[in-house]
């Protein structure tokens, strides 16, 4: 008894933290959850003051710089569409980093999956030209999937099997895929016209991925939303829900275990981290298929490393990652504007995702250092 | 307190030291580590502290040390009662530790490690001096020389030792205490270390408290000796008047009272005629540090019966254990189930109902952010109804596998849903004794120390529970370094030393003394 007492139950309020639910059931209940949901949107809320203090530095009123980034990344149906054509690829190119990470492994290497999954999608569309539009599209992913998620297993089996750091090795493969891209577009797949931009051959207009259309409304976001959203749910499921989420969940948190339990850890390890890497392949593809319709150092665009960043903000759940990419796509959107009406340089945005990226990394130390959050 | 001035201090340190515990008394919460323990150390001279692991050693000594002071007792140094309550108390006293490991920083010379080692390390040292005052230290007062200018990472472990030793008369310690100072050493080079180390306290530089388990090391350079058991004063005498039987009589807790009590009604089949469930052949392992921990290894495990491997921590125990658990590859040597091959696979622990439960659960055997009711279902969680069609996993059912052993297990958790970190030692201890026992086609199981942390009740609940295992026909063995709970379980026993199983006996007839004697590396 005297243990009990000697840690006294939290108070309501005390902490300053007021409007959480007061009695002790609810608060079991909920107290994770709100704990996993005020954290990141107080440390989102802490780099909005930081970046404001930036742009005063730069002689803008941050309030006016904060209302033409809204204006322009949710103000107008227009500027809508613009942050959702940016959602799509970072819902893939996030997940590469999200998934590994239930296996305790930080991966980086988004970049380079999704320029190996662009480069395969264009391989594969540039190799079945008169296929049907929905086969050649299906095989063009299937592609990007292969290409991206081979490039992330191969991180994988260097950490499985040689002890190789997955973070410094999916690292530095973004480099090299970058190289095999720019050696691609310049050699074997150069096409000739392409002479500012060096290019790959274009793929077939008709095998391209289309726009959202329902009936007569059509969107100006091309289908990869969707294959985005998907991926999301179903990933969320697998992790989830089943068996083979549940030994991935089982490795991540302790490997020691799990090999007691005969699960096998080198294969889940590869499987998942081969699905990583096949989402962001996907977003190559996406890329390709829907954007460029070619391959060029444009698929490089830093989708993947904004990946990581929405991965983190996300803490690494699949579901959470569509909000928080609608939320950076949003800022991907408005960098043009902080140009054009504020007279900040376009890197801007990078310095807001920075700022962002760096205080949710300082925001992870926090969890579990609040009583009130405690059922 | 009275602070002692500097220039006392001096002299101080320079007399022969005395050290009387008395009656020291450690508690963490409810557990007693130490009690009531009192014990002297003459000046000039060597005690040897005895007892197996968990006895309570190095709880009185780390309570000497300052490193978590007494609960309650009395500490006199040079015959003052001296209040040690951090271990820069200990440290103006005069009194040092040396580690079983080294805590030598490799890539720093021998000069620097030891300029470091002081308390008052200015922030610019003038190394110029420091050599000069450390070369005339070696020239005069040390015993035995270690080359200064030598990166400790060069050095033997016989030579860092003895720089680990330096360091203290360097840091003018009068009263050293040695935690299983030769457990890294060779035969050879610990001899010489201790030799130099009695010359020492002979010459009445030193008194020592020298914490081990080997006998030899307390016959040969000991003067008195304490044995502790349990936390309690097992036997205390001078080494002289004592012999090896009468010394293991008190480490495993007198002759008398251990009789070895089959707690349930025995088959009557004799071992020979029962199959053989898990057979262990020639098995090597290396251990964490690339060495050989377990050195060809063979025994059999048969159905219906409870064998136990005793032996004093750190004896290869823990990586048999691993390479039982699939937790760490054999380097030569192979495992068979029920005569086929076995390699720890999900399909072949499936195939032969092989549960292994090590030591530590919630480093080796939890996964301890997930919750209970998750970490339960490990063994169970692709098998129906816990996972339709093979994939899809049904939490409802997980959930609801894991409430029933919350209650037979007396499981304390606020539910099934608590990640499995918040529970304490030992109801982790149980949840995950319930997830090995549980099964009921369960047909090996494999534990190590599967009491450590729990009460009497719930002690007595986990014998009768491997027993009911073994009276179903579930072969059973039991890697613990408590021979009260082998002798009380297991219908055989093998005693487990530098690696190699040493020692076979027959639970029934087992002679405690010859077993403590194998378990101290003799025989």
């Amino acid at each position: 008894m005297a243990e009990l007492s000697a840690t006294p139950s939290v108070q309501p309020g005390s902490a300053g933290l007021a409007p959480l639910p007061a009695s002790p059931r609810l608060r079991r209940a909920w107290g994770p959850a709100f704990e996993a949901i005020l954290i990141p949107l107080g440390a989102i809320l802490l780099a909005l003051v930081l970046f404001g203090l930036f742009c005063k530095a730069q002689g803008q009123d941050p309030f006016k710089v904060y209302a033409s980034i809204y204006k322009a990344s949710f103000g107008s149906w227009f500027a809508f569409q613009n942050t959702l054509m940016r959602t799509a690829p970072l819902m893939l190119t996030a997940l590469c980093t999200a998934l590994p990470a239930r296996l305790g492994m930080i991966v980086i290497g988004n970049e380079g999956a999704l320029v190996m999954g662009g480069i395969g999608a264009v391989i594969a569309g540039l190799a079945v030209p008169a296929w049907p539009h929905h086969l050649a599209l299906g095989f063009m992913a299937l592609s990007g999937i292969v290409w991206g998620g081979l490039w992330i297993s191969l991180s994988a089996g260097l950490r499985q099997y040689r002890g190789v750091n997955e973070t410094i090795s999916s690292l530095l493969l973004n480099y090299i895929s970058i190289a095999i891209l720019n050696h691609l577009v310049n050699g074997p797949m150069k096409d000739p016209t392409s002479l500012n931009k060096p290019s790959s051959f274009p793929i077939a207009e008709e095998i391209m991925l289309g726009r959202i259309t329902f009936g007569d409304f059509t969107m100006r976001v091309h289908w990869g939303l969707a294959f985005g959203l998907v991926a999301c749910v179903i990933l969320w499921f697998l992790m989830q829900r089943t068996t083979f989420g549940f030994q991935a969940r089982f490795i991540g948190a302790n490997p020691k275990a799990a090999r007691l339990g005969g699960l096998p850890v080198n294969r889940t390890t590869l499987i998942t981290c081969f699905l990583a890497g096949g989402c962001a392949g996907v977003a190559g593809m996406v890329e390709v298929a829907a954007v460029h319709g070619r391959a060029n150092e444009s698929l490089a665009a830093g989708f993947g490393y904004a990946g990581i960043l929405v991965a983190f903000v996300a803490r690494f759940h699949p579901l959470a990652i569509v909000p928080v990419s609608l939320l950076l796509g949003g800022i991907l959107a408005s960098s043009g504007i902080l140009q054009r009406a504020h007279k900040l340089p376009d890197s801007t945005s990078l310095v807001f995702q920075g700022l962002v990226f760096l205080v949710i990394l300082f925001s992870d130390s926090l969890y579990g250092r609040f009583k009130i959050f405690k059922p | 307190m009275t602070l002692i001035p500097p220039e006392n201090l001096e002299r101080f340190t320079q007399a022969p030291a005395s050290l009387d515990l008395y009656r020291i008394t450690k508690k963490f919460g409810d557990f007693t580590a130490a009690d009531e323990i009192s014990l002297t150390v003459p000046p000039g001279t060597v005690h040897a502290l005895l007892g197996e692991n968990g006895a309570g050693k190095s709880t009185l000594v780390k309570c000497v040390m300052g490193f978590h002071p007494a609960t309650s007792g009395e500490i006199m140094v040079g015959g003052h009662v001296r209040e040690i309550q951090h271990p820069s108390d200990a440290r103006k006293y005069g009194i040092g530790m040396v580690y079983q490991h080294f805590t030598l920083v490799p890539s720093m010379t021998v000069t620097e490690n030891l300029v470091l080692s002081r308390p008052d390390v200015p922030a610019a040292v003038n190394w110029k001096r420091e050599t000069a005052r450390l070369e005339e230290f070696m020239a005069t007062e040390a015993p035995f020389k270690v080359p200064l200018h030598k990166r400790a990472s060069e050095l033997a472990a016989g030579e860092k030792q003895k720089t680990e030793i330096l360091k203290q008369l360097y840091l003018k310690s009068r009263i050293l205490i040695l935690d299983e100072p030769t457990s890294v050493l060779t035969p050879a080079e610990a001899t010489e270390v201790l030799a130099l180390l009695r010359q020492m306290t002979v010459a009445g530089r030193l008194s020592i408290i020298i914490i081990t388990h080997k006998f030899r090391e307390v016959f040969s350079f000991a003067d008195d000796v304490t044995v502790l058991r349990r936390g309690k004063l097992a036997g205390q005498g001078k080494v002289k008047d004592l012999d090896r039987d009468s010394l293991a009589a008190m480490m495993m807790g007198g002759t008398s009272s251990a009789k070895p009590v089959p707690s349930a009604p025995r088959a009557t089949t004799s071992t020979s005629s029962r199959r053989t469930a898990l057979r262990v052949k020639q098995l090597s392992v290396l251990g964490d540090n690339g060495l050989t921990a377990v050195k060809d290894v063979s025994f059999e495990l048969a159905e219906g019966e409870v064998l136990g491997i005793a032996g004093v921590a750190g004896n290869g125990q823990r990586e048999l254990m691993e390479v039982l658990g699939g937790q760490r590859p054999a380097a030569t040597g192979s495992l068979e189930a029920h005569g086929q091959p076995y390699h720890g696979t999900r399909r072949d622990i499936l195939a032969h109902q092989f549960h292994t439960l090590p030591e530590e659960p919630l480093r080796n055997a939890c996964a301890p952010m997930l919750s209970m009711a998750e970490n339960i279902a490990l063994r169970t969680f692709d098998q129906p109804p816990q996972a339709r069609w093979k994939w899809l996993l049904n939490f409802r059912a997980i959930r609801k596998s894991a409430l029933p052993l919350i209650e037979a297990y007396s499981i304390k958790t606020r539910g099934p849903d608590t990640p499995i970190r918040d529970l304490s030692g030992g109801n982790v201890q149980r949840a995950i004794l319930a997830r090995e026992l549980s099964t009921l086609p369960l047909k090996i199981l494999v534990v190590s120390e599967p009491c450590f942390g729990l009460d009497f009740a719930a002690t007595d609940f986990v014998h009768q529970k491997i027993t009911e295992a073994r009276d179903r026909g579930v072969a059973v063995l039991v890697v613990s370094s408590d021979l009260d709970e082998l002798l009380k379980i297991t219908d055989r026993l093998l005693v487990m030393s530098g690696g190699q199983i040493t020692y076979e006996t027959p639970t029934a007839t087992a002679d405690l003394a010859v077993i403590g004697t194998h378990m101290a590396g003799h025989g």
